[in-house]
């Protein structure tokens, strides 16, 4: 499809159009309630609310104009991501002197290799960091020659790698997928995004609002079980309404939005814990009132890859 | 000045691989002649370091860089003709190494005169990132020349990750600034307690 005729695909157009009735609802909300809210004790959960509006019409912006540029663009985009991503983690977790050349490899190598294979169409992509860049890693570390904490070391690179490379560029891989009867194109992609974006606000919302029960208060004190049925049930909820966006029926649509806001909310838990256990807050800074980009990544990095198989597996051809 | 443009486009350049985030503990500090010292772990110290000074100080402020290593070609550029570095000599030469040192501080003061702020790595040489190294003497001869300068503390942070000693291929990490109140010169301090005060100034910025 060219971008033309993305910019004229009507379900396109009615999505975008739905995400910017959303964000002006939602930015509207925010500045009433800076004006309206006199208490101080409040006044930081809102300033931060309308931080995380501005950075939501970024982040929607450049996600939307990349998409309407086409698999090149979702592509660039997830590749810098991927790399951003790789850098906030890395840069917490403790490594060695000898570690240095592993390094360069895993970020200058293999991070934008994914990324090629995946727009030369190459199902190799499968396969290249799971198996080569996990045995390259160890050997080059072993050559390096220091074998203090080396398994430690070692799994630190390899889940940075698997994390924030190899899991999160099956979003763009989306848009590889050949489905009869149906053109992915950016549409899958968007499904996929919005979903599992919704329900991380939903959550959020709900668990502010309702929150009481804690679910994992060593791990993420805002978790909450009324912020997790209420996010992920609505947001699936919404996925399902979405379902003309995607070659699912109505009841498959449900099941499947429901399993990326399930995989969402473990994605979000297991990369808190990875915070607790390094003693952060957030993994950046990049993205005003969010924290960094892994903070916002976490959800999608546990939900692409499992979504793309489901709908490689039941709506692929081959 | 002539504002160096290259200079600029260097830093800047250097600040977003390094993705440095700056933090002054204590606000900025007044606008007068400087002493900013750091520990030092990577040749990038003093263009990071430069460039997360606000422009008005940045453009009066000149690292203090080995002249025996950066005297040369391409760095020697670097140094000299885009970052207005004032290179000295670290080994005495001919002369006793207590005559050339202070010729060498002489030489600093005066090329300082009432105008140029400095960057100096009081270790001597770059460390492992770890532990910082005891500070040569340097800055207290230094200032027994020049007391009125305010003394600004910073601490860098990863920066021996992104580009250790021996490798000349960068490892893009997050980087971090911090710099510290500003300290004075006090001319009741013994040599060794200054430099043992200025040595405690850097270490209390690494983050807890």
């Amino acid at each position: 499809m060219t971008i033309a005729g993305r910019l004229f695909d009507q379900k396109l157009v009615w999505a975008c159009g739905a995400i910017l009735v959303l964000l002006i609802v939602a930015t509207t909300i925010g500045l009433i309630l800076r004006t309206v809210v006199k208490d101080p004790a409040s006044s930081g959960a809102i300033d931060n609310l309308n931080a995380r509006m501005r950075s939501w019409w970024v982040m929607c912006l450049i996600f939307g104009l990349t998409l309407v540029v086409g698999p090149t663009g979702s592509l660039v985009l997830f590749g810098l991501i991927s790399f951003f991503a790789l850098r906030e983690y890395l840069s917490l977790v403790a490594t060695r002197r000898a570690d240095h050349h592993t390094l360069f490899w895993t970020f200058f190598i293999f991070t934008p290799l994914q990324y090629y294979l995946l727009s030369i169409r190459w199902l190799g992509f499968f396969i290249v960091i799971p198996v080569y860049a996990f045995l390259f890693i160890p050997a080059a570390m072993a050559l390096a020659g220091d074998s203090k904490a080396f398994l430690e070391r070692a799994a630190k690179i390899q889940w940075g790698l698997m994390l924030c490379v190899y899991c999160l560029s099956y979003a763009p891989a989306l848009l590889t997928l050949q489905i009869p009867g149906y053109a992915p194109d950016a549409k899958l992609l968007l499904f996929l995004v919005i979903v599992d974006q919704l329900s991380d606000v939903l959550q959020y919302v709900f668990g502010k609002l309702l929150g009481r029960h804690k679910i994992a208060p060593a791990i993420s004190p805002n978790k909450t079980w009324e912020g997790f049925l209420g996010g992920t049930l609505s947001a699936a909820a919404i996925g399902t309404a979405m379902w003309w966006l995607t070659p699912f029926s109505i009841p498959v649509a449900a099941v499947i939005s429901l399993t990326i806001t399930l995989l969402g909310f473990a994605g979000g838990l297991v990369m808190s814990a990875i915070k607790r256990d390094l003693g952060v807050k957030d993994y950046g800074t990049m993205i005003g009132g969010h924290g960094g980009i892994l903070d916002r990544m976490d959800s999608l990095i546990f939900a692409a890859p499992v979504f793309f198989h489901i709908v490689r597996f039941f709506y692929g051809m081959s | 000045m002539n504002g160096r443009p290259l200079a600029g486009t260097i830093a800047s350049a250097a600040r977003w691989i390094c993705g440095a985030q700056v933090t002054w503990r204590a606000g900025f500090p007044e606008n007068r002649q400087t002493i900013f010292f750091a520990n030092h772990t990577s040749h990038l110290d003093f263009v990071v370091l430069w460039a997360s000074l606000p422009r008005a100080m940045r453009e009066k402020t000149r690292p203090i860089a080995a002249q025996d290593y950066w005297e040369t070609g391409v760095r020697r550029m670097l140094a000299v003709e885009v970052f207005n570095s004032l290179l000295v000599p670290r080994h005495g030469g001919e002369r006793t190494r207590e005559v050339a040192a202070k010729a060498t501080i002489d030489h600093i003061a005066q090329e300082m005169g009432d105008r140029y702020s400095l960057i100096i790595f009081p270790e001597g040489t770059r460390g492992d990132g770890q532990a910082v190294a005891p500070f040569k003497s340097g800055l207290y001869y230094l200032c027994l020349q020049k007391p009125q300068v305010q003394l600004v503390p910073a601490y860098l942070e990863n920066l021996n990750r992104i580009l250790p000693k021996g490798e000349f291929l960068p490892v893009p990490f997050i980087s971090r600034v911090t710099f510290g109140a500003p300290e004075f010169f006090d001319p009741a301090d013994s040599k060794a307690s200054f430099i043992q005060r200025m040595h405690r100034a850097v270490c209390e910025l690494r983050a807890p």
